[in-house]
């Protein structure tokens, strides 16, 4: 089962829209710092839920180049196929 | 731009915790008076937030150890080990470590900070995969992200978690450490260390334990949840701190690996940092001594954890899962945790204010820890300024506490 890369954001959105109760409307150019508030834990804990909703390892030093939900999904995207 | 700019939304928040009252990051102990007693901006103070678990930063036989090396060995080693040497000092501390816990090597460490750091960014490298409890400690993640492996966190206390995500790591050859403490700083909890050691052998990892809060309050000699669990054998190496139970300063980590001694030489937070001063280490050295020949000391601090944690419980006030030395009490929300620390420091006690996100859930705690030299009219004169304050703020309503329980 291979998520295309739209699907992968479209899970993203889900996850973060849940997350933060509906507040933000998000897209694949939301800031996850800025726009949602995220702050250093809640960005972890997201990456951990992704972890499991794509059963794939994203490791923490990923963090540092992820922004924006675009980049998020990329770089998913990336590892899921990396792992195919 | 200025460089400080980034900072503007956390100088927000700094700025305004100082208008709600004492600033709990600015909080100035005017003189201390005891393991268990401070004046506090004018006031005598119960301190019970100091990781003094087991009161030895008095202790008679301590100070004149460290005064006699002041003495005779002066304030300071002015360097590194590498450049400047090794002091006596130091080749004991290393032995006597090792020897306490049963193990080969030990290498001393300035701060128990720069233990997890050095230890942990040089053992695993850009290749390797670091494991790590989500809960662990700030040092922890510092040292994963010094180092450059790859790290992944598991769900706090989870064995099957850290199964599920060891079996997702891919096959890449790299080396695997699994990171967890022996008790968490924060709410007190222990890890479940013999599922750990279970997953370790199953996955083929390395198993690194911090037993910073540990040292000196579980286990039967006082080696920590390692030796209290029965699986010393599974931990490949534990780091730990001299400024908790051994009321001093300074980092150790102990192993078993043949090549644990290329450390020196490799570990940068090791090789560039000034070494401990002796008078330090002459005191850790009396300390881990009376640690080991008064087990009375662990048994009144675990007598005094047990009255701490079960008085706050039965007030209603939500407690950890685990009774240790660190009793945390969750309070529902960051605004009536900041009056509710307040209002504790002004009746004349204090505790660790601990925020979101340095806590697990986004819950803010007062954090206490406990001490064996605290005596029991202390604690009780501790729950029942919790049970005033709690009572006055709200958290203790009838509804509240029917709905945390």
């Amino acid at each position: 089962m291979s998520e295309t890369y739209q699907e992968i954001v479209g899970t993203i959105s889900a996850v973060l829209s849940s997350a933060t109760k509906g507040q933000f409307a998000v897209a694949e150019d939301t800031l996850l710092k800025r726009d949602l508030n995220l702050d250093s834990l809640a960005e972890m804990d997201l990456l951990m839920t992704l972890e499991d909703r794509f059963d794939v390892a994203i490791s923490l030093n990923h963090l540092p180049e992820i922004e924006t939900v675009r980049d998020l999904a990329l770089a998913i995207d990336k590892i899921k196929r990396g792992a195919a | 731009m200025d460089l400080f700019a980034k900072f503007a939304p956390l100088a927000a928040t700094y700025r305004g915790l100082s208008e709600r009252g004492h600033n709990p990051f600015k909080v100035s102990i005017d003189k201390i008076l005891s393991p268990t007693e401070a004046m506090v901006e004018g006031r005598r103070t119960l301190m019970v937030g100091t990781n003094n678990y087991l009161g030895l930063t008095f202790d008679a036989e301590c100070i004149e150890a460290a005064t006699a090396s002041l003495a005779e060995e002066g304030t300071g080693t002015t360097g590194s080990r590498i450049a400047n040497g090794s002091y006596g000092a130091h080749r004991r501390l290393e032995a006597e470590l090792a020897r306490f816990f049963g193990r080969r090597h030990c290498m001393v460490f300035s701060t128990g900070y720069q233990a997890n750091l050095g230890m942990i960014s040089t053992l695993a490298g850009p290749n390797d995969h670091l494991v790590i409890d989500a809960d662990c400690h700030a040092s922890i993640y510092d040292g994963c992200r010094l180092g450059g492996a790859k790290v992944t966190r598991f769900r706090h206390n989870d064995p099957d978690d850290l199964d599920r995500r060891l079996c997702r790591l891919p096959d890449d050859g790299g080396s695997r450490l699994i990171i967890v403490e022996g008790i968490y700083s924060m709410l007190g909890d222990k890890a479940p260390l013999a599922a750990f050691a279970e997953a370790k052998r199953r996955h083929g990892a390395y198993l690194m334990v911090d037993e910073a809060h540990s040292m000196g309050v579980l286990g039967r000699t006082g080696r920590g949840l390692a030796e209290e669990a029965g699986c010393e054998a599974d931990v490949d190496f534990v780091v730990g701190t001299f400024s908790k139970s051994l009321g001093a300063v300074g980092g150790f980590c102990v192993a078993d690996h043949d090549e644990f001694e290329v450390l020196r030489v490799a570990c940068r937070p090791y090789m560039f940092t000034a070494s401990l001063p002796p008078s330090t280490m002459a005191s850790v050295l009396k300390a881990l001594e009376v640690l080991e020949r008064r087990p009375e000391l662990r048994a009144r601090l675990m007598t005094n954890a047990r009255q701490l944690h079960d008085g706050l419980a039965a007030q209603g006030f939500v407690v950890g899962p685990h009774i240790s030395p660190v009793v945390a009490v969750r309070i529902p929300d960051v605004d009536l945790a900041i009056r509710f620390w307040n209002a504790l420091l002004d009746a004349g006690v204090y505790v660790n204010m601990a925020l979101p996100p340095a806590t697990p859930s986004g819950m803010p705690l007062m954090r206490c820890s406990i001490s064996a030299a605290h005596d029991r009219r202390q604690i009780r004169r501790i729950i029942d300024v919790f049970h005033d304050v709690g009572t006055r703020l709200g958290v203790l309503q009838p509804a509240l506490t029917a709905a945390a329980v």
